[in-house]
């Protein structure tokens, strides 16, 4: 009987909703796609129609195509759509990152995507929604994982950058193109030297930029304003896929910084092999997730990518009704290195 | 203990050396001498005696973090380093203190040792909640002792040098004894390893000189004649599989090392009898061996000797210890390491022949006219139960450590042994590998591939030999094909197969499958063999070593 009146199940291809006929983030081309952000394991391309907010358009045209057919709605704007009706809410977790919330015959279910609770400033913060059946993450599904507040991680960042700039060495913080690098962006302290954006990080600046988010001003590596002393004070924001190209060299002795949640553990911090790591997550950590997940007064909760055995059990001490939903959300296992994390939250340089 | 926490985030997080060494000598130049005095305690690699037993520490570790066992477990597991796991679980503190490195040792840390048990939650979580965050980390190191940050003795030993502008040799003399376990160095000490004073390199009292080291040498032996010259300007030796160690007889009393600068004289009483009968001012360099009917054991028995605090005539009557020694540091209180080798060893066999000592055993020079010669008699390594030979300069002095400045060892080591094996079980690493499966458990089919009943024995555990990205491939397979999951260890579906090396086998009746291997390590992955064409128990026992 359960199973019949789920509001969401898992198929192959996706998440489904029945009596509505859609997929959330499905990873086989769908007719109906609700997409919960544009990161690129969410967000996969050949659905006949997609949903999403309208934050998320211009990226997801950007990576799905100009022509895709998309419907867009602002947060809490809802619809319906054979007799179930849909709004989505803020994730916290990127630009037009959003919660899914459905509503049938009485139930309320919301599936979350991917998100995090502290406001960051770059997009909407993350609202609790009230549900019966809430469906979360668990990328880091593990009581180690507790980040610093903002001010505690940008006081580092700053201290790192200024004591380079200071040495006259290029400060190369390594951080996914949507979402945390823009975050990065907002949060340093401006005035220690000049930021310059890779090429797969300045469009999506720009888009954030089209969207409001007040990014300080980026320079392109090669802009001639760029002489080697200004070179020398400048924080680089790339990808970290752009380690190890001829595109660094440019920088005079630059120290280099990951920018990641896994660099909580020193293991996955050492295996980088980069100078500094900071622990940035644009995931909820350990108590982010307990809280979001009391806070939406849901019994019955549903775990997703990550640490999900850990988390099935766990809620199930608490009392709650918890069981996994098997997906191919972040092929991130567990504490897995941080370079298998970059299909989730990558995207292809500008051409 | 702020800057010490520092300095230690600062030595884990860089892989350049000079950034360690500038890392280094900034905490020296800053430091008060009774913190630096711990600090190059705990770095030159010393390690107090057990503070708090790790059960103890690791359960309240997880009370205070309020947490069911198996969710602390789970952490574990992916954190793979105990002292990280709880300093990463731990509630916030409440009022932190930062206390100087030497009041946490000397009044929190150390009081610890002996106490009852039932005191030692109270004293903990009071400790805890005083503990800084960002000290957290380097004070359950000091706590665990697992102190590996990625410096070596001789990095500190330069740093000492650099901060102190004394020579690093002196420097290296005056660390011999510095990190003994019951050590509790203070500013004094501290400031007598840093003085212009007495700034000779002698030893005093019981210490031992620094061990010289020998650099490996693999060149074919078609360039040794061009690399090494003729082989007559060089001593040559076995190289003995046992425990590297210096016998020092100074007035009237006997210390052995070990290399790792412990001292082990009450282990090897049958040692101390025979350094009794030497002359005082004589320092003996060589290796501690089980030596029985006129020749060297394999180590695997050495090893039973190894752990014992309490030995029982049986154990001194079965498992027989000498002193191999292939070098005379000091004759008569005078300090021989500048004279050249030949010198050192003529006087060496002079002392053995005055002093003669059943546990007294002169390691052989090998003769031969030619390197072709020398590679012959190699041939015979294996079968004797050494590792190789060593190739000393006739006219090297003994340097100290790793260095080729005033003279050079080189070890020329036989082949690994090999064999194809299947990888079964598997365990995270730690450090830069934690979270990820990189130490194995290898076996060999019982019986030949026609056997339907055969079964895989495990025989070795390896985790070296792969590199990074290699790690990463076999942890994608090992998770893929995980049959059950106990505690840390996976168990898998067998696939994988590997050609693993090893320097020395015996049998041994302490493992499954009546086999020991010396330092088993893995060579390459063996794509191109299936499970079931892996190598069988019978190949690798016909690697035994026959008797003689």
């Amino acid at each position: 009987m359960r199973a019949e009146a789920d509001l969401i199940i898992a198929r192959p291809e996706g998440l489904y909703c029945p009596p509505g006929d859609f997929y959330i983030d499905p990873w086989r081309p769908v007719e109906r796609a609700v997409i919960t952000h544009a990161h690129s394991d969410h967000a996969r391309y050949g659905s006949a129609h997609y949903l999403a907010h309208h934050d998320s358009a211009p990226i997801l045209r950007r990576r799905l195509g100009e022509d895709i057919t998309l419907q867009t709605l602002a947060y809490g704007e809802s619809i319906e759509h054979h007799g179930v009706r849909l709004s989505l809410h803020p994730a916290g977790h990127v630009l037009g990152s959003a919660q899914v919330r459905l509503e049938h015959g009485g139930r309320v279910w919301v599936a979350s995507g991917d998100y995090k609770l502290e406001d960051d400033g770059t997009c909407a913060p993350f609202e609790p929604v009230r549900c019966d059946t809430f469906i979360t993450e668990s990328t880091f599904g593990l009581p180690i994982y507790r980040w610093p507040t903002q001010p505690e991680l940008f006081a580092d960042i700053n201290a790192w950058w200024r004591a380079n700039a200071e040495a006259g060495r290029a400060s190369v913080l390594y951080a996914y193109a949507l979402g945390k690098a823009q975050r990065l962006q907002f949060g340093v302290d401006a005035s220690i030297g000049p930021i310059i954006a890779h090429g797969a990080v300045e469009p999506i600046n720009e888009i954030y930029r089209a969207a409001g988010v007040v990014l300080p001003p980026t320079f392109h590596a090669t802009d001639p304003a760029l002489d080697k002393s200004m070179l020398g004070r400048s924080l680089v924001i790339a990808p970290p896929s752009a380690g190890r190209t001829s595109w660094m060299r440019r920088f005079p002795n630059p120290s280099d910084a990951f920018a990641s949640g896994w660099m909580k553990l020193r293991g996955t911090r050492r295996r980088r092999g980069v100078d500094r790591g900071f622990v940035v997550s644009d995931h909820a950590d350990w108590p982010g997730l307990q809280s979001a997940i009391l806070a939406t007064g849901a019994e019955r909760v549903f775990v997703t990518h990550g640490s999900v055995d850990v988390m099935v059990r766990w809620l199930c001490e608490q009392g709650l009704q918890a069981q996994g939903f098997t997906t191919e959300y972040g092929d991130h296992d567990e504490a897995d290195d941080a370079s298998a994390h970059s299909p989730t939250e990558e995207l292809p340089p500008a051409a | 203990m702020k800057a010490f926490a520092e300095l230690y985030r600062q030595l884990d997080a860089s892989t350049a050396s000079l950034s360690k060494q500038a890392a280094l000598q900034h905490y020296l130049r800053a430091a008060p001498a009774r913190d630096a005095a711990w600090a190059v305690y705990f770095l030159a690699g010393g390690k107090p005696r057990q503070l708090v037993p790790v059960k103890l520490l690791r359960e309240q570790a997880r009370l205070a973090a309020d947490l069911p066992e198996w969710l602390f477990d789970e952490s574990y597991d992916a954190v793979g380093d105990l002292a990280e796991t709880i300093s990463l679980l731990l509630p916030d503190p409440g009022e932190a203190l930062d206390l100087p490195l030497a009041d946490w040792m000397q009044q929190h840390l150390l009081p610890l040792r002996g106490k009852p048990p039932e005191e030692l939650p109270g004293l903990l979580q009071t400790q805890w909640r005083m503990l800084a965050a960002d000290q957290r980390l380097v004070y359950f190191k000091l706590i665990t002792g697992a102190f590996r940050v990625g410096v070596s003795r001789l990095q500190v030993t330069q740093a000492l040098a650099a901060v102190s502008g004394i020579d690093a040799k002196v420097i290296a003399q005056r660390l011999m004894g510095y990190t003994h376990i019951g050590a509790q160095p203070s500013a004094e000490d501290y400031a007598a390893l840093v003085s212009s004073e007495n700034a000779e390199t002698g030893a005093q009292g019981g210490q031992p000189y620094p061990f010289f080291l020998a650099h490996p040498f693999n060149l074919p032996l078609a360039q040794f004649d061009a690399v090494l010259g003729p082989a007559d300007g060089w001593l040559v030796e076995w190289k003995w599989d046992g425990i590297r160690a210096q016998l020092v007889k100074r007035a009237g009393q006997v210390s052995v090392w070990t290399r790792g600068e412990e001292l082990v004289s009450d282990r090897y009483p049958e040692l101390q009898a025979m350094g009794e009968g030497l002359p005082d001012g004589t320092v003996l360099d060589g290796e501690i061996l089980v030596w029985r009917d006129g020749r060297a054991q394999p180590f695997a028995e050495l090893q039973q000797r190894i752990g014992r605090k309490t030995l029982g005539p049986k154990m001194l009557r079965e498992l027989p210890v000498v002193l191999c020694v292939y070098d005379l540091l000091e004759e008569n209180g005078a300090d021989l390491r500048a004279l050249p080798q030949h010198a050192r060893r003529a006087r060496l066999e002079l002392l053995a022949v005055a002093f003669p000592h059943l546990q007294l055993e002169l390691s052989p020079v090998l003769s031969a006219r030619s390197w072709e010669e020398l590679a012959a008699q190699r041939e015979r390594a294996r079968a004797l139960g050494v590792e190789g030979m060593m190739l000393k300069r006739r006219d090297a002095q003994y340097g100290v450590g790793r260095t080729k400045d005033v003279g050079v060892w080189w070890k020329w080591k036989i082949d690994p042994l090999s064999i194809d094996a299947v990888l079964i079980y598997a365990q995270r690493g730690s450090g830069r590998r934690a979270s990820l499966y990189s130490d194995y458990t290898f076996a060999v089919w019982n019986g030949p591939q026609d056997d339907p009943a055969r079964q895989l024995v495990p025989f070795a555990k390896a985790y070296s030999g792969l590199t990074d990205a290699e790690i990463r491939a076999v942890d994608a397979v090992i998770r893929k094909t995980t049959q059950e999951t106990f505690g840390p260890v996976r168990s898998v579906t067998p696939t994988l197969v590997f050609e693993l090396g090893f320097e020395g086998i015996a049998k041994s009746s302490r493992h499954k499958s009546g086999i020991a291997v010396r330092f088993p390590r893995m060579l390459r992955r063996r794509e191109d063999k299936s499970v079931e064409e892996a190598d069988t128990l019978a190949t690798l026992q016909a690697l035994l070593p026959g008797p003689g």
